[in-house]
């Protein structure tokens, strides 16, 4: 069969929630801590412990699923995923399965012009696992880091309505993006706070029955995820042209030759037994508590784009570039927002915000240094908005902005004060500039003979003598202005 | 030694307290008399799998301190009180009397535990069990099997063997046990003691190592119902530790002991379990009706259409729930390891080596259960069958205030008669399992004695959260009854100590 075949993906995304504390007790959940710090019988599972649901964790994970269009149940419950593993204290995991949190959203993403609609299936909560670190002590052995076991993750299930490696990547994008301005998650790949398994298979075109799909693990990074996914469809197409079937089975990513390797065929997978757990009664939420989260959604960030298109003057790559990051976006809103009050009714946002936009892709992004959902900002949106409304009022030059810009980073000082103590005001002043105009036509009788002879042109020679006798500092306009009136009079 | 009054080791919970309290008995002498007794006679029962000799006596002397310094006491002051081997203990090993936790020691006191240490209790020791609470004999030990004051030969019953022939024999005033399918009830019954097991939620769960979380509950055994329902004032109440605990205050479970019970409807278990009793214990049974009838309750015929199914629906959900608890006893990070080969082969060879055999069996029932392709037919029908049941229990209780069957078809068998009819054992369940189904409060009393000797006991089941009326119930038919709780070999002319 010679047919064009279809790709269809459908991605298992695993994410943190940033939580003070763990799913099922309170021991902390942040990382960076000595290993096996933060335990307790709890989340070490030792005899006798029991878990309690952590109520912020349960409210993080509705604004997700919110977020992303889902219906919360009023009732979900959680259950045991049994199998023996050294990274996992209990013997099981406590996920949800026939109930979970929340069902039925969708996320759209845009490839080539296209936008392709992916359903979002379910978003249910489960804690983390411990961390084997392999290869320590005498070089064999396998110690069993802690402090991660217990983390509260959601685990987000698109349908398999994606069609190509391209649109999964963007998909993880959109989803990542989504979690991070909603302050759930810190859009860690490499680090595992933000995990993705994809299931893949192909079909011949026009067929509705879908494909017999692998499951791939590993990829950790956008890059994987799409070379994975590539390679994978490229390897399935090459079994069912050569005239094989495809195995159902999960394969694991390895970078090192860029292909995928089977781990594990169906027929090994794990029977994991999962039913409700008894020491957990099913976890109610009323609508009233969803009502509470929805209404204390952050703007997401697609529509934060769309404003800044329409009403913000940007472009779609301005308004895409400023929602990079949320702290990018709280940067730009913020300084917009100053800037509009410094200058008062007369302000048309349109213009304010492309300006901001600009200056911020061309001068401060530089400056911007992210961790997760932190960031590292040139000051506060006041300084910068302080520096825009004297390029507004004229009294310091768009170039000239720049160069105050770097030196406030540098030194911590207001706009104003550095404008002030280097003297670097515009010369807007008709007198004092008139003055130093007439010393530079006094200096050059020949070229203001030629001017006043007909070559005009000689005009921008004019205006650099001037710039030059102020160091920069003559307003470009009144100079022009003024040196038209003086050669031009006098003649 | 005079008999009369009583030797201090007759004297109840509410005795021994008062006693304290007032300055007649010193707690240090009262520890130092049970201590003596364990030494004297634990060598033949083995009820107990540890002593706490040091702890026991810190404690006792902290009572009597802060008696003479004149400070209020706790109202379990200076008791001494056994604990089951399955509830964490910071100073003590909690071995579930399992060779897989031989030896472990946890990093924290259960719930129970700190609730008895503020009540002032002394604790002490760790009490025989069948591994794992999984049991109804204390057969299934790896630490070897404990007997019952009245009858060496033959079992406490189970699986909290251990605290009832401690208490029996008068080595402790009271025990906890944990009640998973009539595991306090049982051994009550063939020791000649009175034992609660609390509406589920009563007693937080946290530290008690799970058998089967949906049906566990630690409940006191005593000498009597107002004994067993003072150590529950101090045990039961709200615990944000355990998500089934439930939110309501604490109660003072003896508050209406002494009161007439007149008017009080008992609904009267009809039916095919009672007939394939024992004769004597149907004969005492019918009795002790007879005996509530005369106090002035009004009898009420009851029936439980799905009680039959008690047992088949245990048997599948507990063990289910067993099978998952206990995966995490795997030799990776405490108990006992046996190191083989691979990682798979290190699991097994430390779970086969670990447990004993009713726990492999009731792990293996429950895997079972639960496996893909089983779990509809199976766990999840069983689920439905419980709930059933729960259903019967309300209807019943429209009728009735408190329901009286037997605890136990039998009075206690001899030990290792079980040993090769797990089934034989597990139909002896028949009335304890349907009342920790449904989660509902129990009570289990003595009835009376077969000719040969061996006691016989009542249970009382209630609605939810009706303890304080089960322990009144009780009381009024053991004050009446005057059952004589010293097992014969342990009588008051023979006493060493």
């Amino acid at each position: 069969m010679a047919g064009a075949f279809e790709t269809v993906i459908g991605l298992e995304v695993h994410s943190q929630l940033l939580t003070q504390s763990k799913l099922f007790c309170g021991c902390p959940a942040r990382f960076g801590a000595q290993a096996n710090e933060h335990v307790c019988p709890v989340c070490l599972g030792l005899p006798g412990a029991l878990p309690v649901p952590n109520g912020a964790a349960v409210d993080m994970a509705m604004r997700a699923a919110l977020a992303l269009g889902c219906q919360v149940r009023t009732q979900s419950v959680f259950e045991r995923k049994n199998y023996f593993y050294p990274d996992l204290a209990k013997g099981y995991q406590i996920s949800q399965f026939a109930l979970p949190l929340s069902e039925h959203g969708e996320l759209s993403v845009e490839v080539d012009g296209a936008t392709r609609t992916v359903s979002i299936v379910r978003i249910h909560m489960e804690e983390d696992a411990a961390k084997n670190i392999h290869g320590v002590g005498s070089g064999t052995d396998t110690l069993v880091d802690f402090n991660r076991a217990g983390v509260p993750l959601i685990e987000i299930v698109s349908g398999p309505d994606l069609r190509s490696a391209a649109e999964a990547e963007a998909y993880l994008r959109r989803l990542r993006e989504v979690l991070m301005f909603c302050g759930v998650n810190d859009g860690n790949l490499e680090e595992g706070s933000f995990r993705c398994d994809a299931n893949v298979s192909i079909r011949p075109v026009g067929q509705q029955q879908l494909g017999t799909r692998t499951e791939l693990k590993n990829i950790n990074s956008f890059r994987f995820v799409r070379k994975a996914i590539e390679y994978e469809v490229s390897r399935q197409k090459a079994v069912v042209s050569g005239g094989g079937t495809i195995v159902q089975e999960t394969r694991t990513w390895l970078e090192s030759s860029a292909t995928t390797v089977s781990m594990r065929s169906k027929e090994e997978a794990m029977d994991y037994r999962y039913f409700p757990d008894p020491d957990l009664p099913p976890l109610q939420v009323d609508e009233a508590r969803v009502d509470a989260v929805r209404a204390a959604l952050p703007e997401l960030p697609v529509d934060k784009r769309a404003r800044y298109v329409a009403t913000m003057g940007l472009t779609e790559s301005d308004a895409g570039v400023m929602t990079g990051h949320p702290e990018i976006a709280c940067y730009f809103e913020g300084v917009v927002s100053e800037l509009c009050k410094q200058l008062g009714n007369g302000a048309k946002l349109a213009s304010v915000g492309k300006r901001v936009a600009n200056f911020i892709q061309s001068e401060a992004l530089r400056y911007v240094q992210t961790e997760g959902l932190a960031a590292s900002l040139p000051g506060a949106p006041e300084a910068l908005a302080e520096l825009l409304a004297l390029v507004e009022d004229g009294t310091v030059s768009g170039k000239m902005a720049k160069s105050v810009f770097s030196d406030m980073v540098q030194s911590g000082r207001s706009a104003r004060a550095l404008v002030d103590e280097k003297g670097l005001s515009q010369v807007s002043d008709a007198g004092q500039l008139e003055s130093v105009i007439r010393d530079v036509l006094a200096s050059s009788p020949d070229n203001v003979a030629a001017y006043r002879g007909g070559k005009t042109g000689l005009l921008g020679w004019f205006v650099g003598q001037v710039m030059k006798a102020t160091k920069g500092a003559a307003n470009p306009k009144l100079a022009n202005e003024l040196l038209r009136k003086l050669l031009d009079e006098e003649a | 030694m005079p008999s009369m009054p009583a030797e201090v080791h007759d004297l109840g919970v509410t005795e021994m307290a008062a006693g304290i309290a007032d300055g007649s008995l010193s707690a240090r002498a009262l520890v130092d008399h049970h201590l003596a007794r364990i030494e004297t006679h634990d060598a033949h029962l083995h009820g107990f799998l540890h002593v706490d000799v040091a702890g026991a006596r810190a404690q006792a002397d902290r009572i009597d301190r802060a008696r003479a310094a004149g400070k209020p006491l706790a109202p379990l002051a200076g008791v001494p009180i056994a604990v089951k081997d399955n509830m964490c203990t910071r100073t003590m090993p909690t071995t579930c009397a399992s060779r897989m936790l031989a030896g472990y020691q946890p990093p924290y006191d259960a719930h129970v535990v700190e609730c008895l240490a503020a009540a002032g209790a002394v604790i002490l020791g760790k009490t025989n069990l069948d591994e794992f609470a999984m049991g109804s004999s204390t057969d299934n030990s790896a630490f070897g099997p404990t007997h019952n004051p009245w009858d060496l030969t033959r079992s406490p019953g189970g699986s909290s063997g251990g605290s009832a022939s401690s208490v029996a024999a008068r080595l402790s005033a009271a025990a906890l046990g944990s009640d998973t399918g009539g595991s306090v009830r049982q051994p009550a019954a063939f020791c000649g003691l009175t034992a609660i097991k609390p509406t589920y939620g009563r007693v937080s769960r946290y530290g008690l190592v799970a058998f089967a979380s949906s049906l566990d509950q630690v409940g006191p055994i005593a000498r009597s119902a107002r004994d067993a329902g003072r150590v529950l004032s101090a045990i039961a109440g709200y615990d944000r530790r355990d998500a089934t605990s439930i939110d309501r205050p604490g109660e003072d479970f003896t508050a209406s002991c002494g009161e007439a019970i007149r008017g009080v409807r008992v609904g009267v278990l009809a039916g095919a379990a009672l007939e394939q009793c024992d004769p004597e214990m149907q004969a005492s049974f019918k009795a002790g009706v007879q005996r509530l009838q005369d106090l002035g309750c009004q009898l009420v015929d009851v029936k439980l259409p799905h009680m039959g199914h008690g047992i088949a629906v245990y048997y599948l959900v507990a063990p289910a729930e067993a099978s998952s608890n206990l995966a995490r006893f795997d030799g990776m990070r405490y108990g006992m390891r046996k190191p083989s080969g691979d990682l798979r082969q290190t699991y097994a060879q430390t779970r086969a080596d670990g447990f004993g055999t009713e726990v492999k069996r009731r792990i293996m029932l429950g895997t079972y259960a639960l496996s893909s392709g089983y779990y509809d037919a199976f766990y999840l029908k069983a689920q439905r069958v419980r709930t059933l049941i729960r259903n019967d229990y309300e209807a019943a209780f429209a009728k009735c205030d408190v329901i009286a069957s037997p605890t136990t078809p039998r009075p206690a068998f001899e030990i290792g008669a079980m040993h090769d009819d797990p089934l034989a054992m597990y139909l002896e369940d028949i009335f304890v399992l349907p009342p920790s189904l449904a989660g509902l409060p129990a009570v289990a009393t003595p009835c009376g004695i077969t000719r040969s000797g061996l006691p016989l006991g009542m249970q009382l089941t209630g609605s939810a959260l009706s303890e304080a009326k089960l322990v009144q119930v009780a009381d009024a038919f053991e004050r009446d009854l005057a059952f004589d709780s010293l097992p014969p070999g342990l009588g008051r002319a023979s006493e060493g100590a």
